[in-house]
């Protein structure tokens, strides 16, 4: 049956999302070039009100007979993912201009990614999902590789691919064994059917393929890579939005489709030591990098590694830690994402650490700025990003994973020297060669998000309320 | 609701330094060609710490010295139960007067010799002192985890920039050490929080974690603290730091930071952890003889000055642990009383070394000698300090060392037996230092046209002078105030 109100509370974003982008493929057909500098606007004015469309249906529903089943826990995520979607598009626009690749097609693929990045965080129903992964992988390598002219890109994009296909089809192979077993494909069916050594197998596999998705070790080989190849402003929308989305869909699988004892034993084990592993990697593998953008990649590792940690303590315990945690993240990697746009010298994007050095005494205020960012970025106090480490440990030791704690206290200590290293060279270091200006939505995005990180450590009860609010929901 | 002050106390100086960076940024920078800054930034930042240090001295007179309990107690939600919740007893009251009097003197210590980046110097000193009040005042565990973690960054930072050559070094390490003791702490809190379902202190204290809980609990706060103290043998950092830090922020990082630590054991391990605490006992007392003994023998082979002072601190903070882990009252008011002391004495040690280090650009022990010849002040006002720290009598450090001997003796008689023989060893590598740079005759030549101390320096050193000697003659001024707090600390340990 046809309901189009019900259809709205589920999707209303995603049908926005995918009539906006059709639309825009059109108009760019009609206007082609005249389209390119526009697109940007129409890209993120799409991606916030689609923002704003998640927050207005925030209770969700339920639509396609069970295909479809939007919680306000996945609406949450969607805010949160669409908006830093659209920072991220506004401030890709003057790096692609100077690079004359300015292109409408560039903010039609975020659209989609972002449709992609809608359907799985709204799926009940395994080909939902499958479904949305693809959409959302299949613009992100097409964006990975958008600077088709520069060899880096363009095996950044690749690598990508090939790696993401193979995930996928763990992914889908996994679903089919899950299938087998189950005989559904919706989570519903899969969560009461008797838990198998073959939905089990199944299981594993599919934790394999999302793993991918959010660059848990030991699938995190490409992410180092596609950071350092893909242009800058991709990389700043592949460590926040989908990284949001992907990860809190993660969650919602494993909460919602395996939440049977047996099955939960099993996957707490296994995420727990996908996290271990993804924090131990990170942070050792950043230590030795000196191109910044490899080492947000690594550093991004780390990071899925505690997001991860609070999957493992289960629904109950971990739910509204992750989404804490998940919007520090986004909110303190847009910044630095924000900086690392920053770093343009004659003409050309400078990415090597030492490059920014004495960048206090050349722009103290970003300087500053991305100071905070790295603090919050790192779980120290100060800025919100404490706040979300505090929220994982507290789901950690709520849900008695004590030995992961101890792995968490020792790689924040590791990581932390690298983030203070950054700060070394930006404070300590002989000044550098002034970078030159960029345009004002980088700038900006750097302040507001260095900004919003520090408020939100001191205000930050109706956040964190909300976070709970929602995971409670999940729960029934 | 009543005035707030003493929130006020904690972020005047915070607010001093975003005003200060406010108006640099919009009168624009006033860098001068050879890379020197307006000297009005010095005295902006004067200006707030001494405004707070008269905030809190007014603190200071609305505080009730008789009264129970936490006092000023201001509460504000932060989230989740967690609160903002600032209050203070006797012995924070102390150790914030200390922080607000010696954070002015630290400035002043640097006019003429900090002259590079002026503004973020002055910068970072205020935001410490917010940092630093913080950690006095927090009457909520997550909050005080905050301050006292959020300090590591100006202090990290002024060891960074205007450090000694090896400064890089020396700040990574301090800062790297701490943050691995704080976050097995910040995990202890965590399950604090969840079992006790509060991280409020007062109710905190009230709450009897079971036995084995608490040995686990308790280790983690000591991981914490020991490394802030430091105790042997995680101290390593100290040296280190002391050596590389400018004047100032050696004398803030001795006066001040290092306090956090036993601060930290008399307000939270002793309370909350009573059966572990008395379990540890023997471990601590056996860490802190060991402390003081080592190091004094360490620091009588240095030949770098504040390497020197900065293990004589390590052995003095092992009186500290000494008197708090005796259970006695008189033990605890002697380790907080030497805790006040070591912040008077160590600062003006590390000032009367860079007294000299300004004007000959070494701390080679073997550079110095004859001072007295040209320096006259300057040698009466390093014996007075030197005397200070063997623990003379007539000044304040023998009170201290002596108190938490007692109150040793009465709980081991070995330990006080050790810690007796570091009074001895005191004597000898600070008499050393004084006889080597002082007495003498003149064989450096550099030395013949050296300068005595002069206005500035003696504004730095007369306060703490006159402190000593005060504290020495009149210690009841002390325990006064700050019995309340120490019969507090114990009323768990020993009434259990």
């Amino acid at each position: 049956m046809f309901d189009l109100e019900t259809i709205l509370t589920a999707i209303a974003p995603e049908v926005l999302l995918a009539a906006a982008g059709l639309l825009g493929v059109t108009i760019g057909a009609f206007l082609g070039d005249r389209f390119n500098s526009l697109s940007f606007k129409f890209g993120a004015l799409v991606l916030f009100a689609a923002a704003a469309l998640a927050g207005y249906y925030w209770e969700g529903g339920r639509a396609f007979d069970g295909l479809v089943e939007t919680s306000s826990y996945a609406n949450f995520a969607k805010v949160v993912s669409f908006a830093s979607g659209g920072i991220a598009l506004l401030m890709a626009e003057g790096f692609l201009r100077r690079h004359e690749t300015l292109r409408y097609e560039y903010s039609l693929l975020i659209i989609f990614a972002a449709l992609g990045m809608g359907m799985i965080l709204s799926s009940a129903d395994f080909m939902t999902l499958y479904l949305g992964v693809e959409t959302l992988s299949l613009s992100s390598y097409v964006l990975a590789s958008f600077h088709r002219d520069s060899p880096r890109s363009a095996e950044a994009g690749l690598k990508y691919f090939v790696l993401g296909a193979l995930a996928s089809g763990l992914l889908l192979y996994g679903m089919s064994l899950v299938y087998g077993f189950s005989g559904s494909t919706s989570y519903e069916v899969v969560a009461e059917a008797e838990t198998s050594m073959g939905l089990l197998f199944g299981m594993v596999l599919m934790i394999t393929g999302l793993a991918f998705k959010v660059s848990a070790a030991p699938m995190h080989v490409w992410t180092p890579d596609v950071y350092e190849g893909s242009p800058s402003p991709v990389v700043a929308f592949f460590a926040t939005a989908p990284k949001m989305a992907s990860m809190v869909v993660f969650a919602i699988v494993m909460f919602t489709a395996f939440p049977q004892a047996m099955a939960f034993d099993n996957w707490q084990i296994i995420i727990a030591l996908i996290a271990a592993a993804s924090m131990i990697i990170g942070s050792f593998g950043a230590l030795p990098q000196t191109n910044l953008k490899r080492l947000l990649g690594y550093s991004s590792i780390a990071n899925m590694g505690y997001a991860l940690v609070a999957v493992a303590a289960g629904v109950q315990y971990g739910a509204g830690s992750l989404l804490i945690f998940m919007t520090a993240y986004v909110i303190a990697s847009l910044g630095l994402f924000g900086g690392v746009l920053s770093m343009r010298r004659e003409g050309g994007m400078v990415e090597n650490i030492n490059e920014l050095a004495g960048l206090v005494r050349r722009q103290p205020g970003l300087a500053s700025a991305l100071t905070l960012l790295l603090i919050s970025v790192s779980g120290f106090p100060l800025a919100f990003g404490f706040l979300g480490k505090l929220a994982v440990i507290e789901a950690g030791i709520d849900a008695g994973l004590v030995p992961l704690i101890i792995v968490l206290i020792l790689s924040s200590v590791i990581a932390m020297y690298y983030y203070l290293r950054i700060v070394k060279i930006m404070w300590f270091d002989e000044q550098a060669e002034d970078f030159e200006p960029v345009d004002g939505w980088v700038t900006t995005t750097v302040y507001v998000s260095a900004l919003v990180s520090v408020a939100l450590l001191i205000f930050v009860a109706p956040f964190s309320d909300l976070a709970a609010t929602v995971a409670e929901g999940l729960l029934s | 609701m009543d005035f707030p002050i003493l929130s006020a106390v904690t972020f005047l100086p915070l607010a001093g330094a975003i005003l200060i960076l406010l108006i640099k940024a919009l009168t624009g920078a006033q860098i001068k060609a050879d890379g020197t800054e307006d000297d009005r930034v010095m005295y902006a930042g004067l200006l707030f710490s001494v405004a707070t240090f008269i905030v809190s001295i007014v603190m200071f007179l609305s505080f009730d010295l008789t009264g129970k309990g936490y006092q000023l107690v201001e509460e504000v939600t932060w989230f989740e139960g967690i609160q903002y919740k600032m209050g203070i007893d006797g012995m924070s009251l102390l150790l914030i007067m200390l922080t607000t009097l010696l954070t002015p003197i630290a400035l002043i210590a640097s006019i003429g010799s900090i002259k590079k980046r002026l503004t973020e110097y002055i910068v970072s000193f205020l935001v410490l002192e917010t940092f630093m009040i913080g950690v006095f005042s927090a009457l909520d565990l997550i909050l005080f985890y905050v301050f006292f973690e959020a300090g590591l960054i100006p202090m990290f930072i002024i060891i960074g920039v205007w450090g000694g050559v090896d400064r890089i070094y020396a700040s990574f390490k301090f800062f790297l050490y701490t943050l691995l003791g704080s976050l097995f702490m910040l995990a202890a809190v965590v399950y604090m929080y969840l079992t006790a379902g509060t991280s409020d202190v007062a109710q905190l204290e009230q709450y009897a974690f079971d036995p084995g809980a608490q040995t686990w609990l308790w280790l983690a706060f000591f991981a914490s603290f020991a490394v802030k103290l430091p105790m042997w043998p995680v101290h390593t950092w100290l040296p280190d730091a002391h050596v590389q830090a400018p004047t100032a922020g050696s004398v803030i990082l001795a006066a001040v930071l290092l306090k956090m630590g036993g601060y930290g054991l008399l307000r939270f391990s002793l309370p909350m952890f009573p059966d572990a605490s008395v379990l540890f006992q023997p471990f601590v007392f056996f860490l802190s003889v060991v402390a003081i003994v080592y190091a004094s023998l360490v620091a009588w082979r240095q030949t770098d000055m504040k390497k020197l002072i900065a293990y004589s601190s390590v052995a003095h903070m092992g009186f500290v642990t000494l008197g708090i882990f005796s259970f006695t009252e008189i033990g605890v008011q002697g380790a907080i009383f030497q805790m006040l002391s070591h912040g008077l004495i160590s600062g003006a040690l590390f000032l009367i070394v860079g007294v000299v280090y300004d004007r000959m650009h070494t701390r080679d022990i073997a550079a110095y000698g004859g001072l007295v010849h040209r320096m006259p002040v300057y040698a009466t006002l390093f014996m007075l300090f030197t005397m200070a720290n063997v623990g003379l009598p007539g000044t304040s450090g023998f009170v201290g060392e002596i108190l938490t001997m007692v109150g040793a003796f009465q709980a081991n008689t070995w330990a006080a037996a050790g810690a007796a023989l570091g009074v001895i060893f005191s004597a000898v590598y600070m008499l050393t230092l004084y006889r080597r740079t002082v007495f003498g005759e003149i064989t450096n030549p550099e030395l013949e046209n050296i300068e005595d101390v002069n206005i500035k320096e003696l504004i730095c050193l007369i306060p703490l002078a006159i402190g000593t000697i005060l504290l020495g003659i009149l210690p009841s001024l002390i325990f006064d105030i700050t019995r309340e707090s120490s019969l507090h600390a114990l009323a768990q340990v020993a009434g259990g």
